[in-house]
C-alpha cells in the first residue's frame, strides 16, 4: 500500500498500482536556526541526550515526528527552561533506550563527568523510560558528584499536547538547580500534572508500561518533590545535598555479570548458560529462595569464582536467608544475601563493584555494604 | 425570501455515536454515567505543540489564549486509554463494521487502508490533546442529487460537566462523521438531507438514540460571504432555522462592510486609559474593574449596536472574541447609556476620546492584562468587519443566532495515530457488508403487508422500539394492536408516571400474548403493564382482572346498566352507546373485550330504546 496525504489532512492507504507521478515532491526548506538567547546570570546547566525525546515536533503534512536537540531547539519546545538555567547541550546517542548497553553508561558517566568539571552547576541527562533506571543506578555507583544529576523523560510522546515531557523538563531543571547532589529520576509522582517526584537512582523502578507515574521509587519514599506549576523544590532530610568536592570518575564495569529470574521448575540446566560469568544476581522467591535442585550447580559455580547474588522477585522487602533451611543452605553454599537491592540494581552494582575489585572477598563484602543509598539498613515502608 | 436567488450554500457534517458494545480504540463499554457515580479524578494541562516550520495551529492558538488546566472524572466503566494513560488499543471491528455498512447505504467508496490520524483539539475535551479519526469511505449519493464527500470513524469527546471539569464516560464512544458536499441552496433542503441522513443512520438499528448522540455541524455561506461552520446543532427542528439566521448574519455583515467603506471608516489603533472617568461611576462591572481601556472606531457609530441577527449585533461579535481573553464582555457606546453607566459618563467618555457622531467607542474593564488582550482581540474583530464576514466556527445559541467560537481549523492539525496499525478495507469485506432496509421503506412495508395505517406504519418504522414490534409480528401477534402497544399505551403509561423501563420486552409480548390467547380483553393491556412495571408477575397481574365473566352474566350486566339509565338512553338513543361503554367496561375490568361489550350494548339499546 501507498500512504496518501489528502488535502483534509486524512491519510489513506492505497494500492500503489493506482498511484501516478503528478509532480515530484519538492524539498522542504529547512527551518532556520533559531537563536535564544540566554540569560548569563542564571546557574550553568548541562543537558546530555542520550536520545530520550524530552522535546519533539511534528511535521503536520508528513506526520513525521522528529526530536530536537540544541539548546536553542529545547528552550523553544520546553518554554520556561530559559528563565531556569543557561544550557549547554550534549548529545552522546540518539538510541531507543531498550538499545542501552554497559558501555554507553560508561560513556555517559564520563560525559556528565567532564560537564562537572567544566563547571555544570547541574546535569539534566535526558533519557527514553524503558531502561533509565538501570542509567540511573549504573551512574550513580560510576560517579561522586557534588552537584545534582537528573534523569528525565516522558511516558507520552512530546508531539501531543498532553505529553508529560514539559512538566518534567521543568522539574527536572528545576532539581537541576537545587540543592540535591546526588543522582536522581525526575518523573510525575500522579497521573495528575500537580507534582514530579525526584526518585533516588538506586531505588527507583519503572513499575507501570505506560502511565505518567510509573516511576516509584521501592521500599524508601522519594528524596523530594518538585510542584507544579510554582516548581518549588522540597528535599526530603534523607536527600544528599550539594557539597564542595571535586568529582570523581569510577567507570569500569564488569560486563559479564547477568540476572536470572528464577521461576517454579525451572532447570538448573539454565545455569550453564552463566558459564564464565562473573557475576550473577538471582531473582528469587520470597526472603530469597530458588530450588535446592539448583544448590550443587551454584556451588560449582561459586567454586570457579562466580559472585552470586540473591534478591527477591517482590521487589520489596529484604532478603533474608536466615530464616528457612533453603535459604540457610545457599548462604552455606556461598551466595551473597542481597539484602534490600533490588534485582536490576544488584546487577548493575555487582558489575560496578566487579569492576573495581579483583578481590572476590572484598566484592562480596562491597555487595553488602550501602554505597549509594542502594541498601538502606532500615525498612521503613511496606509496599 | 429566495435563496438559491441569493446563492447560499450550505453543507452539513453530521456527527452519530454508535452503539457499539466497546468504545472504539478501547474495550470499555459505552455508557453514558451520571457525573456523581465518578470514582476517581486527576488534573492536567494541555498545550499546543509546534509542527515542523514551529507555527502553532491557528485554531490551537486561539485555545492557547485561554486556561489550559483541565481536569477529568474517571469511572469504573473507563480505563488508561481515556485518561491519556495507555496506548489505544487496535480500531475496533464492530464499529468498522457498522461504518461500512452505512458507508454501503449511501453507495460510497470504501478506502483500501483506513489510516487512523490524530486531529488536534486543545479544548480539554480530549485527554490526549487530540481527537482520534480515519477515513473509512468516500463519494456517495443524496435524494437531492447533491453528494457525501466521506465518512470518517472516530471518538466522541468528554463531555463537559462545568468549567474546566469533563468526565471520561462518553470520551472514546465510536462516531460515525458524514460530510456532505456544499449541495443545499434552501434552509428547508438542508433540514430535509439532515432528517435522510438520520433515517438511513437509524435504520442500521445499532446506532445511539436520545439528546446528545446525533449532532449537525452546518456549514453555510452566500457569495461575498465566507465559509461558516455552526457546531452541535442537536435539533433537526432548529436546522432550517439555523441556516435563515446565517443568511441573514452574513447579509448584515456585508451591508456594514459596505456602510463602513461608504463612511472611509477606519480604527484608531491608540488605546487610551479611560479608568479615571468612571471614578464615581453607578457601573459595578467599571466600578469593579482594575483599568478601563477605550479605543475609538471611526465611522462605526450605530454599526456595532447594527442588529445582525435576533438578539445579536456587531457589538456581540466583538464582544465573543474579547471573551478569548477572559473578560466578561465590553460595553459599547451604541448600547450607552446602560448597565448602570449614566448619559453624563458617555458625553464624558465621547468627549475625551474626541469621538464625532458617526464614531463609536468600545470599552473593555478588567485587570490589565486581560483588557489589554481583549482591547487587540476588539481591533482584530473590528478589521474584519471591513472584509465581510470571517471564516470561523460558530456555536448555536438557542433562538437559532450564533455565537463565535474560535477560527475554522486547518488541515495542519492532523497527523498520523502511530499507535494504531492501517486497517486493510479488502473487496472481500466490502462484498459481505450487507445493507438494513431503510427505514422508510420498512415503514411502506408495513403498510402494504401488515395493513397499518400509514402513519402509525411510520411512527413503529422510525421508533425506538421497531425491533420488539418485528418480534411481537413475528410471533403472531396482531401488527396494529401491538404497535398501539408500543407506541401510545407506553407512552401513556409512561406519561402516568409509571416506570415503563422495568417492564422487559419479553414481559410486553407476554402481555400481548395473553390478549391473543383470550386471557384479557386488550382494554386491560394498560393496566397489565402498570402492575408488571409495579413488580407484579403477570399471573397474578391476570389474576386481579375481573374474574372471566360468562356470555350470561354479562348479558345480565349490560341489560341492568342500560335499564338504570332509561332517561339517559332515551334522550340520547345510539348515542348512548359510547358513555354506556365506559361504565360497564369499568364493571367487567377489563375481563371482557370491548367488541363483545359493544355489540351486546348496540343491541340492548335496540331492545330497550
Amino acid at each position: 500500500m501507498r500512504v496518501l496525504k489528502l488535502d483534509s489532512g486524512y491519510n489513506i492507504g492505497v494500492p500503489p498500482a493506482s498511484c501516478q507521478m503528478l509532480e515530484p515532491a519538492t524539498s522542504i526548506e529547512q527551518p532556520e536556526q533559531i537563536l535564544v538567547d540566554q540569560d548569563r546570570s542564571l546557574p550553568h546547566l548541562s543537558i546530555v541526550s542520550t536520545g530520550g525525546t524530552i522535546a519533539s515536533k511534528i511535521d503536520y503534512r508528513t506526520g513525521a515526528v522528529t526530536s530536537q536537540f540544541t539548546a536553542a531547539e529545547l528552550m523553544r519546545a520546553i518554554p520556561g527552561l530559559g528563565s531556569i538555567g543557561q544550557y549547554r547541550t550534549v548529545q552522546l546517542a540518539s538510541i531507543l533506550s531498550e538499545n542501552m548497553t554497559p558501555s554507553l553508561w560508561q560513556e555517559l558517566a564520563r560525559a556528565i563527568y567532564q560537564e562537572i568539571k567544566d563547571g555544570a552547576e547541574g546535569v539534566i541527562v535526558t533519557h527514553g523510560t524503558d531502561t533509565m533506571a538501570y542509567s540511573a543506578a549504573a551512574v550513580s555507583f560510576m560517579l561522586k558528584t557534588p552537584v545534582p544529576v537528573v534523569f528525565v523523560g516522558s511516558q507520552r510522546s512530546a508531539d501531543r499536547p498532553s505529553s508529560d515531557n514539559l512538566m518534567n523538563g521543568l522539574c527536572s531543571a528545576r532539581a537541576a538547580v537545587s540543592d540535591l547532589g546526588e543522582v536522581a529520576v525526575v518523573m510525575h509522582q500522579t497521573s495528575s500534572d500537580d507534582f514530579c517526584a525526584i526518585h533516588r537512582a538506586t531505588r527507583v523502578r519503572k513499575m507501570h508500561t505506560s502511565r505518567r507515574d510509573a516511576f516509584q521509587s521501592i521500599g524508601s519514599s522519594p528524596i523530594g518533590t518538585i510542584a507544579y506549576p510554582s516548581l518549588e523544590v522540597n528535599l526530603t532530610a534523607d536527600a544528599v545535598r550539594r557539597q564542595p568536592i571535586e568529582p570523581e570518575l569510577a567507570d569500569r564495569l564488569e560486563e559479564r555479570c547477568g540476572l536470572l529470574q528464577f521461576v517454579p521448575g525451572l532447570s538448573p540446566d539454565i545455569l550453564a548458560a552463566y558459564d564464565g560469568y562473573r557475576g550473577l544476581v538471582l531473582s528469587g522467591t520470597g526472603l530469597g529462595h530458588v530450588s535446592t535442585t539448583w544448590f550443587r550447580q551454584l556451588g560449582s559455580m561459586i567454586e570457579d569464582g562466580t559472585t552470586i547474588v540473591m534478591t527477591s522477585q517482590c521487589l520489596s522487602g529484604r532478603v533474608c536467608d536466615r530464616v528457612y533451611d533453603t535459604g540457610r543452605d545457599l548462604l552455606k553454599i556461598g551466595v551473597v544475601e542481597g539484602g534490600t537491592l533490588l534485582p536490576e540494581v544488584a546487577l548493575v552494582k555487582l558489575m560496578w563493584v566487579l569492576g573495581q575489585e579483583k578481590d572476590e572477598e572484598k566484592a562480596r563484602m562491597m555487595m553488602t555494604m550501602d554505597l549509594r543509598g542502594e541498601a538502606p539498613g532500615r525498612s521503613a515502608h511496606g509496599l | 425570501m429566495d435563496y438559491k436567488a441569493i446563492g447560499l450554500k450550505a453543507g452539513i457534517e453530521i456527527h452519530q455515536q454508535l452503539d457499539t458494545a466497546h468504545k472504539l480504540f478501547c474495550n470499555c463499554p459505552t455508557r453514558v454515567r451520571a457525573v456523581d457515580e465518578h470514582n476517581g479524578e486527576f488534573r492536567r494541562y494541555l498545550r499546543a505543540t509546534e509542527s515542523e516550520m514551529g507555527e502553532i495551529d491557528r485554531a490551537a492558538e486561539e485555545e492557547m489564549k485561554q486556561a489550559r488546566f483541565f481536569t477529568y472524572y474517571a469511572y469504573d466503566t473507563t480505563c488508561l486509554v481515556e485518561n491519556d494513560d495507555e496506548p489505544p488499543a487496535p480500531l475496533n471491528q464492530e464499529a468498522l463494521d457498522l461504518g461500512l455498512t452505512i458507508a454501503k447505504l449511501f453507495g460510497m467508496t470504501p478506502i483500501p487502508q483506513v489510516h487512523i490520524m490524530r486531529k488536534l483539539v486543545i479544548d480539554g475535551s480530549n485527554t490526549s490533546g487530540f481527537q482520534r479519526t480515519g477515513l473509512v469511505a468516500i463519494d456517495g449519493t443524496l435524494p437531492n442529487g447533491g453528494s457525501i464527500e466521506s465518512l470518517c470513524l472516530e471518538e466522541e469527546a468528554a463531555q463537559r460537566v462545568e468549567g474546566p471539569i469533563f468526565s471520561l464516560d462518553r470520551l472514546g464512544i465510536p462516531l460515525v462523521e458524514i460530510t456532505t458536499s456544499p449541495c443545499m441552496h434552501t434552509p428547508d433542503e438542508v433540514a430535509e438531507v439532515a432528517a435522510y441522513i438520520g433515517m438511513v443512520l437509524r435504520s442500521t438499528g445499532q446506532v445511539k438514540r436520545g439528546i446528545g448522540t446525533i449532532r449537525q455541524d452546518i456549514n453555510i455561506s452566500i457569495p461575498e460571504g465566507a465559509r461558516v461552520e455552526i457546531k452541535g446543532v442537536q435539533e433537526l427542528d432548529l436546522i432550517a432555522e439555523v441556516v435563515r439566521c446565517e443568511v441573514q448574519r452574513q447579509q448584515q455583515l456585508l451591508w456594514i462592510r459596505d456602510t463602513l467603506i461608504e463612511r472611509n471608516a477606519s480604527i484608531d489603533p491608540v488605546v487610551e486609559d479611560v479608568t479615571a472617568l468612571f471614578k464615581q461611576t453607578d457601573s459595578s462591572i467599571l466600578k469593579k474593574a482594575k483599568v478601563i481601556l477605550a479605543i475609538r472606531l471611526f465611522g462605526f457609530g450605530g454599526l456595532v449596536g447594527h442588529e445582525i441577527q435576533p438578539g445579536r449585533r456587531l457589538g456581540s461579535e466583538l464582544s465573543d472574541y474579547a471573551k478569548k481573553c477572559g473578560v466578561g464582555g465590553i460595553f459599547h457606546t451604541d448600547e450607552l447609556p446602560a448597565y448602570g453607566v449614566t448619559a453624563e459618563e458617555k458625553a464624558a467618555l465621547i468627549e475625551r476620546m474626541k469621538a464625532g457622531e458617526q464614531d463609536a467607542v468600545v470599552l473593555v474593564a478588567a485587570d490589565k492584562k486581560k483588557a489589554t488582550c481583549a482591547v487587540r482581540q476588539v481591533i482584530k474583530r473590528a478589521e474584519m468587519a471591513f472584509l465581510g464576514v470571517p471564516e470561523e466556527t460558530r456555536k448555536m445559541l438557542e433562538e437559532g443566532s450564533s455565537a463565535y467560537m474560535r477560527p475554522l481549523p486547518g488541515a495542519a492539525r492532523m497527523y498520523p495515530e502511530t499507535d494504531v496499525l492501517p486497517v486493510p478495507i479488502t473487496a472481500e469485506t466490502w462484498d459481505q457488508v450487507c445493507i438494513p432496509e431503510l427505514l422508510s421503506s420498512r415503514a411502506e412495508r408495513f403498510h402494504r403487508d401488515l395493513d397499518l395505517d400509514a402513519g402509525l406504519a411510520r411512527q413503529i418504522a422510525f421508533s425506538e422500539r421497531l425491533p420488539l414490534f418485528e418480534q411481537a409480528v413475528d410471533e403472531g401477534l396482531k401488527p396494529t394492536l401491538s404497535a398501539r402497544t408500543l407506541l401510545s399505551t407506553l407512552k401513556e403509561l409512561s406519561r402516568d408516571g409509571v416506570a415503563i423501563d422495568r417492564i422487559g420486552d419479553d414481559q410486553v409480548l407476554a402481555v400481548l400474548h395473553a390478549i391473543e390467547d383470550g386471557k384479557a380483553a386488550k382494554e386491560a393491556i394498560g393496566d397489565l403493564l402498570r402492575a408488571l412495571a409495579g413488580g407484579t408477575s403477570l399471573d397474578s397481574a391476570l389474576k386481579a382482572l375481573g374474574p372471566s365473566i360468562s356470555k350470561d352474566e354479562l348479558a345480565g350486566i349490560v341489560s341492568r346498566i342500560v335499564g338504570e339509565r332509561k332517561e339517559f338512553v332515551a334522550e340520547r338513543g345510539m348515542g348512548a352507546l359510547g358513555p354506556l361503554m365506559g361504565i360497564v367496561m369499568e364493571q367487567v375490568r377489563g375481563s371482557v373485550d370491548g367488541k363483545v361489550v359493544s355489540a351486546l350494548l348496540r343491541e340492548e339499546l335496540k331492545r330497550q330504546g
